[in-house]
This record gives C-alpha cells, structure tokens and sequence, in this order.
C-alpha cells in the first residue's frame, strides 16, 4: 500500500496565483472548485471521489461495520514526528482498529481560516494522502468551509471513517473480564511533551518526537495470533488514565497497574517533572492498551514487540473485580493509590 | 532518570520505613509545610509506609490554596479589563473567586495566558507595547526572587504596560501562627527545601529553640521525605529540638544571598490575609514605594473589598492539621476539585485535593495496600 511516489510533490494547484486562502475558496464558486478539482481530488484520488456525486456511493461487504468520527484541531500544525493532515487519517484508522476493524474509507471535513498559507493547507493535504496510502484507506468524500480570519485556528479537520469487522470478533469494553491482563503498546508521553515543547519554545538535548503512528497493522497481526483479544484503546487526550478509567466505568472492574512497569522515555519524564505533568495523563497519538486473558498476554507482547511502534510493549497489570475506583496503581516505593481521571485539562504547576 | 530516579528507590524506601519504625516508640505527629511534599507524601503513599504511632500532618505551603478570594477577585477583574493580557502559572486559573474563576474570564473572552516565569509576562509586554500586561504574582521565598528579577527587568526596559498582581507570601510567619496556637498538635516539621533554597533556615533556629520543636529542612522525593522524618523522629525520640538540614544537596545554612537581596530591593514585608487561616501579621510581601508603579492594584484601581469565605469549609482546620481532609463533612460531597469550597481542594498541591485525587475512598490496593 505503500504509493508514496504516485503523490506530486508540488502543488498541483498555481499557489503563486493566491499564496494564502481567500473566503472565495469556500465560496461555491470557480475559485472552490479550483481547490478542490486541483489540490483535494488529485491528492486523494480514487474511483469514489473522482465520480463527483454528492456524496460516496461505496460497495460494503457483508458482516458487521465501525463507524466513528474524530475532530482535529492540533496548536501548533506542524511538530516534531507530524502534522494535523497525518493526524486526522492515523487518528480515525486507529479508533476503527481499536473497534477491531479495518479501515477502508473517510471522509475529510476541512474548516480553513481565512488567511491561512496556502502552501501550508497543501502540505496537510499531502500528509493526508500519503497517511492514506499508507494504511490502506481511501479519502471518499469530503467538504470545504472556509471561516472569517480571526474565527478560526489556521485550520481544523474532521475525518469520519467505515471499517470492517472480519467475522467473529468482538471487542469491547463489556468483554473484559476480572482475571484479564493489561498490555500498554508502547511508552507514553511523547505526543503531548513534543506538543507542549514547540508550544512554548522548550528546546531539549534531543527533541521529543511525537509517538504518532498508525495502529491498524498491529491489531491485525493479533488477530491473526488467534487471540481472544477482549478490549482495546487507544490512548489520546486523557492518556493511560483517562483510557483505563474509561474502560473500567464500562466494564464495572478495576484495573491494578504498576508504575514500574509503565515505560517513559527519559525525555519524557524530564520534561514532565519540569512542567508539573503526569505522564499517565499526558496524550498519545500511537498507543493503545489491550485487554486479554492473561495466559495470552506474553503472546501478545511478543506479537506487538515485532512492529516498531510497540518496541516497548508490556504487560502493567491485571483486571480484578469492581471495588470502589476504577484504576489503582503501586506506586515506585511499594505503595498504593487511586488513579483518577483529570477533572479538567492537565494544568502546570507552580513548583 | 538521572538525579530524580535514584530517590524514587523501593528497595531504600523501605530501609528508611524499617529504620522509621524501629525508631518510634511514641505517639508523633509530624508536619510537612509545603505542598509539594503533601503532593508527593499521598502520591507515593508514602504515609502508608509509616508505623502507626507516626502521623503526618499536611500545613498550609500551597501557596496558590492559600491565595485570597479577594486577590483572586482582583485578578478576575483585572483579567476581565479591555486591553489587558493577564499572565498566571498554571494551577491559578481554576482557584475560584466569589463569582468566577480566570478560566471563566478566559472562555468569555479575556486576554489570560498560562506562563512558566515571570519573565515570559516581561517579554510579553516588550513585544506587546500597546497591550498592558499584568502578572499574577503567586508562590512563597520560592518564586519571589523571579518575581523581583521581572521587576527590574522591566525597569531596565522602561517597560511602562507591565504591572503585577503581588500574593507572594512567607512561610515562617503561618509556622509561627500554629506554634503559637493553644490547640496546637504539631511535634515537628518538614521544612520547605525549596523556600530554604533560597532563604537558607537561619530563621529558622529560634523559632526550633523558642517552640522546642525539631525542624527538618526536606526535599520532595519519595526518599527525600522518608529521611526527613526519620531525622525528625530520632529527635523527637531523643528530646532534641534542632534545625537539621535533610536537603543538603540543595539547601545552605545561608541560603541564596543574591536571591534574598533581590527580594529584599523590590518587596517589603506586609501583613497578609491566608485564604482559610486569616490575617498573618508580616506574612506577605508587597513591592516597595520605590517600584510602585508596577502595582497593578494601584494602577488599575482594583482591591479594597473583602469576602466571607464558606462556613461549610473546615480549611483552616486542616491547615493547622486538627482534621485531616476525609474528616471534613464537605469532603467530596459538597467540596470537589471542580468546585472546591476552600483553599485545600484548589490546586493539586493542597492536601484536600491530594486526598481527592489519590485516596477518594481510603485504602486501594486492598491487601497489599
């Protein structure tokens, strides 16, 4: 799937002619189509969206399908390890890979701000199409707002997306069952300190890349181990704990973790000590925790360790019935205490 | 992590706890002033660690929880002033005055933005001239001396849009108002490292000696507490009521002169009111005649009211560590981190919330707990 080379490299559209987004582009008019003919058809191009209809008009195969949407609105656009472009596909792939699914189409919802380079707009475009190649899913149908300078944040984007479940599987929060393991993909952070970092100018020694990557390939290969995978998550805004927490409100468990064995990067954790972060509450953009009966957990390491994403993947606890809270964790000394989802955004602290 | 992992060691930690309880025989009750160990104390667990005879007490050094509602009302409407860009830390944004908070003021539209030092509210106003830029300035000995540093900053730059919001306050003065007290129940105390970093513990020595109470002065990790204590403890066991020094890979008996003679140039000492203790004589500092121009109060005409403070709330009570938070009837019913009554359930380093957040309904862990 991998057809980076079909993807022009240039813009297909005359930048020079308008080198910042006008409303005119949002229009209706000779200018929209211009933008969306030109740079949105032809960087996404595939037989759905090329027939020109109002909307995608899709062969679905038989069984069971996930649905789900996601709204993108990253500060800054560009940072370190990707863009809002290659996160809007990887983050709406990853939710349908979370569902057990294999993506096959989104659609992709463009809310541009007047003024907005257009040299920048292309190169989310691209992101978006080579992120698209690259896990195999097709942009079918898609929208162009733009809104008046100053009403927006440069550009937002929103992607829905169909995926198929192969036969047989089901996953989900209410398959969890006291007894299970709890196997975290990979080490936590990274996305939200490479954000924070460009945000507010902290340069370290080696700059913190973002973890955002596509999960689609992973689930694949555990299923294809003849797991019985029960649960999975991916771990965006709320990070490890806000997933957890989630998971086990559905599933009426509690979830025993352990610090030690939760992987952060040095970087990471500097970065959050010096921020007054917690990484357990820090966002992920390509990590994910799999629930499973645990005599298959160390399979399943074993599985996800071959993708590089996953390097670090680990089994941090187990599953135990509902009592009181939804997540504990021992703590690095050998003791306990409640982990509980952020009441509101993770703010820093004074010292 | 290097220089941080290696306090964080279970092994050592639980050496420190064995060595705690082979040391104790009586009953002992032990307070840590800063927020920052309360936050690591319940964090960790480290609490549960530690014999029953043994009880930690968590005072009053958050300094963002002790705040005034009347400072942070100024600040609400500061913020809420037209060409205003009003800088705070973080952990400000959510402490609630009488009718709203600086995230309230933020959604409808105010000019607040969240800064790492005081220094990045000097720059704002250098790159910003026809803003006015006003600091909230929060925090203990700590942070003052950035806070002067901004000052003088400013002067240089001739910067006439900067101005400050000054609730800084002093932490021997809320130590020396529980010591004084007829309830008192405190035997010993974890001094702030990080206020002894920049102030030495000099001033310490007297109040030790007048009190007869031993007096550590403690960093934050995990086994940085647990030796704290157990310095506090060999004391206590021994009668000895000295200034001991646990941080040393940090704190001097002198402290940072250049700091203090920064703090000293720009503020001068001032009666403060504590959200939930009342007024401290010579608790705060204020700027000083000299630099009174960057008196935001002054400038922008704010201040001059006072509020009521909840009758529900027994803050002060577990400030001066007679109840500890679960004890409080308001405690997660009435009082959450959302909508927190009082100054210990405001900002993550005070201990309600530290209690909310980590213990909401006692013991997890179960067993092993």
């Amino acid at each position: 799937m991998n057809n980076e080379a079909a993807l022009p490299l240039e813009c297909p559209i005359p930048i020079s002619e308008y080198p910042r987004v006008t409303m005119a582009h949002g229009g209706g008019g000779r200018l929209m189509n211009d933008l969306v003919e030109g740079m949105m058809k032809k960087a996404f191009s595939n037989p759905a969206l090329l027939a020109g209809h109002d909307g995608a008009v899709l062969d679905v195969p038989d069984g069971r399908q996930a649905f789900t949407t996601d709204s993108h609105v990253v500060t800054p656009i560009f940072f370190p390890g990707g863009d809002i472009g290659t996160l809007s596909v990887y983050g709406t792939v990853n939710d349908l890979a979370m569902c057990g699914a294999r993506a096959l189409w989104l659609s992709a919802g463009f809310i541009i701000e007047e003024g907005f380079p257009m040299e920048d707009l292309w190169k989310v475009v691209s992101s978006m199409a080579k992120a698209a190649r690259k896990t195999g899913v097709e942009i079918v149908t898609g929208d162009t707002k733009v809104v008046d300078r100053g009403k927006g944040d440069g550009i937002y984007v929103n992607t829905a997306g169909i995926g198929v479940i192969r036969e047989g599987v089901f996953v989900a929060p209410s398959m969890v069952r006291s007894g299970d393991a709890v196997v975290l993909s990979g080490d936590l952070g990274r996305h939200g300190v490479a954000i924070m970092a460009e945000r507010e100018g902290i340069r370290f020694g080696t700059p913190v890349v973002s973890d955002l990557a596509p999960l689609g390939d992973v689930v694949l290969d555990l299923m294809n181990a003849g797991l019985e995978i029960h649960c999975m998550r991916d771990l965006t805004r709320g990070g490890l704990a806000g997933a957890l927490n989630e998971i086990a409100g559905t599933a009426d468990v509690t979830f025993s973790i352990e610090e030690e064995l939760v992987k952060v990067t040095d970087a990471v954790a500097a970065a959050c000590e010096l921020l007054g972060f917690d990484p357990l509450y820090m966002p992920n953009e390509g990590r994910f925790v799999l629930v499973l009966p645990a005599d298959e957990a160390r399979k399943a390491v074993e599985v996800m360790r071959k993708h590089e994403t996953c390097v670090y993947a680990g089994i941090i606890g187990r599953v135990s019935p509902r009592e009181h809270v939804g997540v504990v964790m021992k703590s690095r000394i050998g003791s306990w205490r409640v982990v509980d989802m952020l009441s509101g955004e993770q703010l820093p602290r004074i010292c | 992590m290097k220089y941080v992992s290696e306090y964080r060691n279970a092994e050592t930690a639980g050496r420190y706890a064995e060595a705690i309880a082979a040391a104790v025989t009586g009953p002992w009750k032990i307070m840590e002033i800063c927020g920052g160990q309360t936050h690591s104390i319940v964090k960790y667990g480290i609490d549960r660690l530690l014999p029953d005879e043994l009880t930690l007490i968590h005072g009053p050094g958050c300094p963002v929880c002790v705040t005034p509602v009347e400072m942070v009302d100024q600040a609400v409407r500061l913020a809420s002033m037209e060409g205003i860009v009003f800088c705070s830390f973080g952990d400000m944004l959510r402490v609630p005055g009488s009718t709203d908070d600086l995230m309230g003021v933020k959604s409808g539209g105010g000019d607040v933005r969240v800064v790492y030092s005081p220094m990045d509210a000097v720059a704002i106003a250098e790159n910003n001239p026809d803003r006015e830029v006003v600091f909230f300035a929060v925090g203990f000995e700590t942070t003052a001396p950035v806070t002067a540093a901004a000052v003088l900053q400013a002067e240089r730059l001739g910067l006439g849009n900067f101005s400050m919001l000054v609730a800084h306050v002093l932490v021997p003065p809320a130590m020396e108002l529980i010591l004084s007290g007829k309830e008192n129940v405190v035997d010993g105390f974890l001094a702030a490292g990080h206020v002894c970093t920049v102030m030495g513990y000099r001033e310490y020595e007297p109040m030790a000696e007048k009190y007869g109470v031993p007096i550590v002065v403690t960093g934050f990790e995990p086994l940085d507490i647990l030796e704290g204590i157990l310095m506090c403890v060999r004391q206590l066991e021994r009668g000895t009521t000295s200034v001991e020094n646990q941080y040393v890979r940090v704190v001097t008996r002198d402290g940072n002169v250049t700091a203090m003679d920064m703090i000293r140039r720009v503020f001068q000492v001032t009666d403060r009111k504590w959200r939930g203790l009342g007024t401290i004589p010579d608790s705060g500092l204020k700027l000083r005649k000299r630099y009174a121009a960057f008196d935001a109060g002054r400038k922008f005409g704010v201040g001059g009211h006072s509020v009521e403070e909840s009758e529900s709330c027994m803050a002060g009570s577990v400030l001066m560590g007679r109840i500890k938070p679960g004890e409080c009837p308001a405690f997660g019913t009435e009082c959450t981190p959302e909508r927190p009554l009082g100054a210990p359930m405001v900002s993550a380093e005070g201990a309600c919330a530290a209690y909310y957040r980590y213990r909401p309904y006692g013991n997890p862990g179960g067993e092993s707990a």
